[in-house]
């Protein structure tokens, strides 16, 4: 059984059909991609699927239970993390404190335990912060416990918003543009990452990602996103070969021009990717 | 800036309060200020390099400084002698023209010029000597100010103790006598310039870690002391002041959770603590409207519950409500209350404009005990102040706290990892209104009554104010904003006509010069004073990063 399946989402923003009809599912322990160009709708079908958005039809259905309409804390119940496209760290917490906010569903204590800090809170605290600087060791922040998220470097910030999403022990990690603003090296590192967390973890990944090199490595299936439809979808493989694709990344005619003038060992989406 | 304050009629007020005795008054004081201040700022501006100005020069441009300053001071009084200038300017009476010319009329008009001209000469002069020294002569003259503003509230207890020489050398019955200003300046003058040239700063800072902590305990102590005996031997009113202001580090500690936590902008504290105190009246007073006649310990856990339940009421429907409107929805729940409390409506439960009277103190001594009256009000405030700071504390570093941090820093991001908002705002609500209904009660016990005037919105305003000019976050910034915004503006009650406007320079003032607050707490501190070394979010790749994945490779 599929773990995610979107049945016919549909978003619009006043006339604007952000998205239309998306039929999606993820199978358990896989990576799966949505790649498009701008605008296409990838980010709005995330905040649908994490409860930012409500949907105007169709339906998300995670682990056998609907989840559209329920509220964004609910659905982090379940056990749905997310990252960001541009960071939103909690600036002024610590690297450490960030990360023990997102264990919160899985602590217990409540106000009184807090305030008489009764033993079994105490135990609680304590696990929870050996967890929480695992985790740092985890995504290679040994250390920087102490350092306020927002003063940490660009690519520290990323890695931080990893392992806080991780802290909630999610089933379904959803990544919005993972490697943005990375160099070549920092982005194969992260690719590496991504791939750890669904081999050592066995997290499903769902993946925007603009960087082709990422995404073509990793994905197991992609899905690609054209004005907010849905305009192919497949193996990496086929996906390259695909000229809709080619075409909505490139404009109308492009894809005749590219397989024309080029030999037939050169891939139209390294082309395209070369483009971007 | 002279004429504005003698125009705005700060000046003759405060000529009632002589800051030393027979010599100058506290609105002279005022005026000297300014001659002091235009010197000043006119020799430190004075053209060429500061280093290697010549002595002349700096004193010409002090003089010129204050001479103008004086000069126009001196216009006023010769246009007053022409014209009646009352008509448009109220305060421009004969009193203030007396006091501007040493009452000598017009005859006197050469006064401020030549006043004015002296002290910019002054002011010029003290450029010239080593900075050090000015500093320490600065401080001296600062002290001056305040002693002699404190007089007569120092005096009283030193006549009854063996101080009793040095009360009657030093202080009139009202401000300083010239012996005690003179001394006062030389002694604390040189006591700094000591201190200075010892560089006893530096050398506390080169104690070892062990030497500081053994010098601790009785340094804690000696606090402590100092705290228990505050309000006694002061007389009533003093200690009337101090439990205000004790009354009041309860509740900013309260609104501090709220707010500092939380971020929950409340500025309709005083509902609760309306609610707090009437629920107090109602159960506890033998007057009319009592309805129970219980002794005020029994009345405290339902003044706190019933506080707390109205939080809960007054939270849901604003929790969705973010920044800047929460703080106006909550403004109108403050006033909604305050209006009821004195409407015709609720009149035969609470009594309306007439109040709820005859409510007990907390604990029953004869008057003469040492917990009487106000005193007992301190202590209990101090108490429950510490509780709260405990329980502050503790949730600080808790599950919840940090829920409440990650709210105040992004809310939806909060919610998407699992936070339910509902719950933990109304939690952040219901902890602040339960300890301003239990300042209410406490404020009720300490007044003995309670009236639908006592609940007005500067209530929530001096709660929020005094958060802010203390430090954010901080306890210690908790009390200090209590002493400096509730403490001092009692003690100067006479010239409460003028306490707005010096509520507004101080709080514009420390959005100048110190926006993190007196005390911040550690965090705001790193937040607002450490350099930036972060690229902006989304900038190309950084060279951090870079060096980073070089040494990964």
């Amino acid at each position: 059984m599929p773990l995610l399946v979107a049945e016919g989402v549909t978003k619009r923003f006043g006339g604007l059909v952000a998205v239309h009809k998306l039929d999606f599912s993820i199978e358990p322990g896989t990576i799966i991609s949505v790649i498009g160009p701008n605008g296409a709708g990838k980010t709005t079908f995330f905040n649908c699927v994490a409860g930012f958005y409500p949907i105007d039809d169709g339906r998300i259905i995670f682990d056998g239970q609907q989840i559209n309409g329920l509220r964004p804390d609910r659905i982090a119940h379940l056990r749905i993390s997310r990252t960001y496209q541009n960071i939103r760290l909690f600036a002024n917490m610590t690297a450490l404190e960030n990360i023990l906010v997102g264990q919160h569903q899985h602590l217990k204590a409540n106000w009184i335990g807090a305030v008489l800090r009764t033993p079994g809170v105490r135990r609680e605290e304590e696990q929870a912060t050996q967890e929480a600087r695992r985790l740092l060791d985890f995504v290679g922040l040994q250390g920087k416990g102490d350092a306020l998220a927002g003063k940490l470097p660009y690519g520290d910030q990323r890695r931080l918003e990893i392992a806080r999403a991780l802290a909630n022990q999610p089933r379904l990690l959803l990544l919005d543009e993972p490697t943005a603003g990375m160099n070549p090296a920092e982005t194969a590192n992260m690719t590496d990452f991504i791939r750890s967390l669904r081999d050592a973890l066995g997290i499903s990944v769902l993946l925007i990602e603009h960087e082709m090199r990422v995404v073509m490595g990793i994905s197991e299936r992609i899905t690609v996103l054209d004005y907010g439809e849905k305009i192919a979808e497949g193996s990496p493989r086929q996906i390259r070969a695909d000229p809709r694709v080619i075409e909505a990344y490139l404009g109308r005619g492009a894809a005749s021009g590219l397989s024309a003038d080029a030999a037939p060992s050169a891939d139209p989406i390294d082309a395209t990717a070369a483009a971007l | 800036m002279a004429l504005y304050l003698c125009l705005v009629g700060i000046v003759p007020v405060f000529s009632e309060r002589p800051l030393i005795d027979d010599v100058v008054s506290l609105g002279q004081a005022f005026i000297l200020l300014t001659g002091l201040l235009a010197g000043y700022v006119a020799a430190t501006r004075a053209p060429g390099d500061p280093a290697d100005r010549s002595t002349p020069i700096t004193l010409a441009a002090g003089i010129i400084g204050g001479t103008l300053t004086g000069l126009a001071v001196t216009v006023l009084v010769l246009i007053g002698a022409v014209i009646d200038l009352r008509a448009i300017i109220q305060p421009a009476s004969p009193a203030l023209y007396d006091v501007l010319t040493l009452e000598l009329g017009v005859a006197g008009a050469w006064v401020p010029t030549a006043v004015g001209g002296a002290l910019g000469a002054l002011a010029a002069a003290s450029l010239l000597v080593p900075p050090l020294v000015r500093r320490s002569l600065a401080i001296g003259l600062g002290a001056l100010v305040l002693l002699g503003l404190f007089a007569g509230l120092l005096r009283t207890p030193m006549l009854g103790s063996p101080l009793s020489a040095l009360g009657r050398l030093l202080f009139a019955p009202e401000g300083l006598t010239a012996v005690g200003a003179v001394l006062t300046v030389v002694a604390v003058t040189g006591v700094d310039l000591l201190l200075r040239v010892l560089d006893v700063r530096r050398r506390i800072g080169d104690l070892s870690q062990s030497q500081r902590r053994t010098a601790l305990p009785p340094v804690l102590v000696f606090a402590l002391v100092v705290i228990l005996l505050l309000p006694q031997g002061l007389g009533p009113f003093f200690a009337q002041v101090v439990a205000l202001v004790a009354l009041y580090i309860l509740m900013g500690l309260g609104l501090n959770i709220t707010l500092g936590l939380a971020g929950l902008l409340d500025l309709g504290f005083v509902a609760f603590f309306a609610v707090g105190a009437y629920t107090v009246g109602l159960l506890t007073s033998t007057a009319e409207f009592g309805i129970a006649q219980w002794p005020f310990w029994a009345a405290i856990p339902f003044a706190v519950l019933i506080a707390m339940l109205f939080g809960a009421f007054l939270g849901l429907p604003i929790l969705g409500i973010r920044g800047d409107y929460l703080a106006i929805a909550t403004l109108g729940f403050g006033e909604i209350i305050r209006i009821l409390a004195g409407s015709d409506l609720l009149k035969p439960i609470l009594g309306g404009p007439r109040g709820i009277i005859n409510i007990p103190k907390p604990i029953d001594v004869p008057p003469d005990h040492f917990l009487a009256g106000a005193q007992q009000i301190y202590y209990i405030s101090l108490i429950c102040a510490g509780i709260i700071a405990f329980v502050a504390l503790r949730l600080r570093d808790s599950r919840l706290g940090r829920a409440w941090v990650a709210i105040r820093e992004d809310e939806d991001v909060a919610e998407a990892m699992g936070v339910n908002l509902v719950h933990t705002k109304l939690l952040a609500y219901m902890l602040g209104a339960a300890f301003a209904g239990l300042g209410g009660a406490i404020f009720a016990a300490l007044i003995g009554s309670i009236f639908a005037s006592s609940i007005q919105l500067f209530v929530s305003i001096n709660v929020v104010a005094l958060i802010i000019v203390g430090g954010m976050g901080s306890i210690p910034g908790v009390v200090l904003g209590a002493v400096f915004l509730i403490g001092l503006p009692e003690l100067f009650r006479e010239f409460s006509e003028y306490r707005f406007l010096f509520y507004g320079i101080a709080l514009i003032l420390m959005m100048r010069l110190r926006p993190e607050g007196l005390l911040p707490s550690r965090i705001v501190r790193r937040e607002m004073h450490l350099p930036d070394n972060v690229e902006p979010h989304g900038a190309p790749v950084g060279s951090q990063v870079a060096a980073e994945a070089q040494e990964r490779a």
